[in-house]
């Protein structure tokens, strides 16, 4: 059964009070870091003083002597993994690698890699007990830009990579993990035919998800090696599944516990402290804290590549493209795996092209281990593909827009990584940008416009969920999701629809690994979507099964039973006349008519419809300064339906402002010893609230018909287009192309100087 | 070092604890008061999650010593509603929307109830600079202003 059409709705689509909302307004929810076991230690990281260099020794005999120590581990300690690929988290990984960056083996990659860990008594001892620790290196040259890395007299971090997807197939080990292409038709043909050509090769720095919420977990391993861990992360299913592999433990012997998560955007997708928690409280007997500084944050997790994006695009005079062309190369981090693959699917989805060509490279280097961040790979790609879409339309005399309208995809359109697109709303989000009074709004002086648009996959995948009606009708449901932006408020919601009752009778909380069914972790935009169609289809049976037991008591076939409105009633005149039964009058009969009402179900959902976003921005740059202020912000977007439009919005301006800060802020800055020089939020400058105007989020509703209500993911497509919408508003007060990212005032400064 | 004996007032209650002098206020609270509500985001005062109104001032808890808290009154998150009584912060923020993960949000509306203690009529941009020391990754700010200039009306019973 299907909920799309809008105006039968009752509940999905208004605006109702998050259930957890009181808990998090008067700081009584329950996050990684607030929680404690009885007797718990405390546990700290020693991470390496270099870049790049092998371990020779490691000594922890003084750091053992001091009172109040209880255990050190190191590589030597942890089950050497062999390499095999992960399908666990967002975005590729291998056990081994993962195994290796959770604590150096025979060779530190960056600075701040993990070499050892101390559980001790106190904060303070296990502090006193890391300096202890005696550790030799032999230190070794290392490489931190992507490009430098690629040379062929870089060195090389790890002598068993060879180059994939190149003929004839590499002898000599490289930073270069893979080369990857998706083409479409006939590049060289399509530019033969061009009126007008236009390149451009832009850069992105890496940046931080910048959660505000350090990782921090609290563990307990018994002596029947049985384990509970109470973690922060975007999925207690993973978290398992990887601390299982690393640790050569069976599944059902680790039971997750979600804590409330602070932010993660990607960055909590992967495990850093609990395998390491996990093994000192297997060594010590005692349940083992962690939590990370802001500083190892910084140095040791996430953040996203940053990426050389070279683009070629031709046209006809009258905007039709008919070539165009990308390479992208992008940094992992210390082990392969950045998300180069889909910034090659995506960066020119938006349009309908007979020719296209994309190639990527996945380069290692001395940083921390990329992890995903909001539309992996997206918006590093669409970065470049946009702003010389935007040089384009210059060039052609064209509006932006037009341009863009004349190439769009639309249903029926084939992408260059395969699939042909259905159910798409990217014209509508163009419409909607023309037609809206910001589009013609008057600029003044040095203020300028920029449009860009943006493509994201979204995800399905496995889910579960569960709905329980209790004695006295009220309904709770669990979920394997952890709630990092007000989903439990969608699936009270979605489950109060079908019900026919207030979402207020309907409690929902996230289950641990032992208490629900498997649930991926919450990423790639696929909660409201796969778990939603959980919830939904959980509630319908509850509703037939309401149906079921109604009949029970009228003595009626149960087809002879309609549900409206939250009551039973019978079908029609024939059926019999019976005054309505509530979900209540049913639940207190339901040890009577076949025990209690509950439903549990667990999909692998399929067809979650793809987000579109187009964006415009206006900003006013300060000649003298290079400062540039954001004035206005318009984000547009397809969101399929929004189930709690409010939360929706939210993530169109949560993803609007990361951009913001990606655009011209955000960098991470190497020294020459190959240090993070601004591992802060000092220094590191994410957006705070004096930078910005309101973002104002026009959501386009172009329902997807293979999820019940019409849903298709939303959190990620509103990062994509920021970081071009604001270089082209750059480009438009200033005429000068900004390439390099972030576009930060000494830089614009610079450029203004160098004109 | 030794343990130093601090008598003070946190949300309205006289309260002792034993600190040694390098003890930060939010790891008292948070450790020995189990008041988790005040989080710690970044420890050097960069982030805002630890605010807490001391002698009607609105400080990162994570730079002030435990020490500083003698005969300090101090207001934590936990002390914001009126028991049952949600402050008019508190259900503002629920209302607009303005908050996703929650972690930065006790910060937030502690240092929100500060500002209007002080300003009961701040126009957006004081509003938005008030609240420029208290990060939000999650929302870009948008609700979270609307909310506090909401709230600030409703006080003023505008």
């Amino acid at each position: 059964m299907t909920y799309l059409n809008k105006a039968d709705l009752k509940v999905v689509g208004t605006r109702p009070i998050r259930p957890d909302g009181v808990d998090k307004v008067t700081g009584r929810a329950v996050f990684g870091a607030d929680q404690a076991l009885p007797g718990m230690l405390i546990a700290k990281l020693l991470r390496s003083p270099h870049a790049h260099a092998k371990i020779i020794s490691i000594d922890a005999s003084k750091a053992l002597a001091l009172k109040g120590v209880k255990a050190v581990v190191s590589a030597e300690d942890f089950p050497n993994i062999p390499s095999e690929e992960a399908f666990v988290g967002e975005g590729p990984m291998n056990f081994r690698d993962l195994s290796r960056n959770v604590m150096a083996r025979d060779k530190v990659l960056y600075h701040g890699h993990a070499v050892a860990a101390v559980a001790a008594t106190t904060a303070e001892i296990a502090d006193a007990a890391l300096a202890l620790i005696e550790v030799k290196y032999e230190v070794l040259p290392f490489v931190i830009d992507v490009e430098a890395a690629m040379a062929p007299d870089a060195p090389v971090l790890h002598d068993d990579i060879f180059t994939t997807g190149v003929e004839p197939k590499p002898t000599v080990a490289s930073n270069v993990t893979k080369r990857v292409q998706f083409a479409l038709g006939d590049v060289d043909a399509g530019f033969a035919e061009a009126d007008v050509i236009v390149e451009g090769r832009y850069t992105t720095q890496p940046v931080h998800q910048a959660y505000i919420e350090p990782h921090a977990c609290v563990v307990s391993v018994n002596a029947d090696g049985q384990a509970n861990i109470y973690s922060s992360s975007q999925g207690h299913f993973m978290v398992r599944a990887y601390c299982a592999k690393l640790l050569g433990m069976e599944l059902s012997n680790i039971r997750a516990m979600p804590s409330e998560i602070g932010g993660g955007f990607g960055g909590k997708t992967l495990v850093y402290l609990e395998p390491v928690a996990m093994l000192l409280s297997k060594k010590t007997g005692r349940a083992v804290k962690m939590v990370m500084t802001r500083e190892d944050v910084f140095r040791a997790t996430g953040p996203t590549s940053g990426g050389v994006i070279e683009v070629k695009i031709g046209a006809k005079k009258d905007g039709t493209i008919v070539a165009a062309e990308a390479v992208l190369k992008y940094q992992a981090g210390a082990f392969p795996g950045s998300p180069v693959q889909p910034g090659c699917m995506t960066c020119f989805a938006m349009y309908d092209l007979k020719n296209v060509k994309i190639t990527g490279y996945d380069v290692v280097s001395n940083r921390p281990k990329v992890a995903a961040y909001r539309a992996p790979g997206a918006p590093i790609s669409t970065f470049g593909t946009e702003c010389a879409m935007d040089d384009l339309a210059r060039k052609l005399g064209m509006d932006p827009i037009e341009l863009r309208l004349k190439n769009a995809a639309k249903d029926g359109t084939k992408a260059a990584y395969g699939p042909t697109l259905q159910n798409i709303g990217y014209i509508q989000t163009l419409e909607a940008a023309k037609a809206h009074p910001h589009y013609s709004a008057p600029l003044g002086p040095n203020q300028g416009r920029g449009v860009a648009s943006g493509f994201w996959f979204n995800i399905g995948g496995e889910s579960s969920g569960s709905v329980h009606v209790n004695e006295d009708g009220s309904v709770s449901i669990v979920t394997g999701s952890p709630d990092i932006g007000g989903s439990r408020a969608s699936m009270a919601m979605m489950c109060a629809e079908v019900l026919g009752i207030p979402m207020e009778r309907v409690r929902p909380v996230v289950g641990d690994t032992a208490t629900i069914g498997f649930t991926h972790l919450t990423g790639g935009s696929r909660v409201t979507f796969a778990t939603g169609m959980a919830v939904t289809q959980a509630a319908e049976k509850v509703r037939d099964e309401l149906k079921v037991r109604a009949a029970k008591i009228w003595d009626i076939p149960p087809e002879a039973v309609d549900w409206r409105d939250g009551m039973a009633v019978p079908a029609g005149a024939n059926a019999g006349g019976f005054d309505p039964l509530s979900l209540a009058d049913i639940a207190i009969k339901a040890a009577k008519t076949g025990g209690p009402i509950i439903s549990e179900v667990s999909v692998n959902a399929q067809g979650a419809g793809p987000g579109f976003a187009t964006h415009i921005c206006d900003v006013e740059v300060d000649p003298e300064t290079g400062f540039t202020t954001v004035l206005r912000y318009t984000a547009i977007q397809d969101v399929g339906r929004a189930i709690h439009p409010s939360y929706v919005e939210g993530q169109i301006q949560g993803g609007a402002v990361q951009g913001i800060g990606w655009a011209l802020n955000e960098e991470y800055i190497y020294n020459a010893k190959g240090e993070l020089d601004n591992p802060g939020f000092l220094d590191y400058r994410v957006p705070v609230a004096s930078d910005l105007p309101m973002v104002e989020a026009v959501m386009i509703e172009v329902p997807n018909p293979r999820h019940p209500f019409g849903a298709k993911g939303v959190g990620e497509v509103p990062i994509v287009p920021p970081m071009a919408t604001i270089g082209n508003a750059i480009r438009s007060a200033t005429g000068m192309r900004m390439a390099h990212l972030p576009i930060s005032p000494p830089k614009l400064r610079a450029a203004f100087d160098a004109r | 070092m030794s343990k130093q004996h601090i008598t003070t007032t946190i949300n309205g209650e006289p309260m002792e604890f034993l600190a040694e002098p390098h003890m930060a206020l939010l790891d008292i609270l948070r450790d020995e008061m189990h008041l988790t509500g005040s989080k710690e985001g970044c420890g050097s005062g960069d982030c805002g999650a630890c605010s807490v109104i001391m002698d009607g001032r609105v400080v990162c808890s994570c730079l002030v010593l435990g020490v500083e808290a003698e005969g300090a009154e101090i207001t934590t998150i936990e002390g914001i509603a009126n028991g049952e009584d949600l402050h008019p912060v508190q259900r503002k923020f629920l209302e607009h929307a303005a908050l996703q993960c929650g972690f930065c949000t006790p910060g937030l509306i502690v240092a929100t109830k500060a500002l209007l203690d002080r300003n009961p009529d701040p126009t957006e941009t004081e509003a938005r600079y008030w609240l420029a020391g208290n990060l939000c990754r999650c929302t870009g700010y948008d609700k979270i202003i609307r909310a506090v200039m909401d709230a600030a009306a409703e006080m003023r019973g505008a």
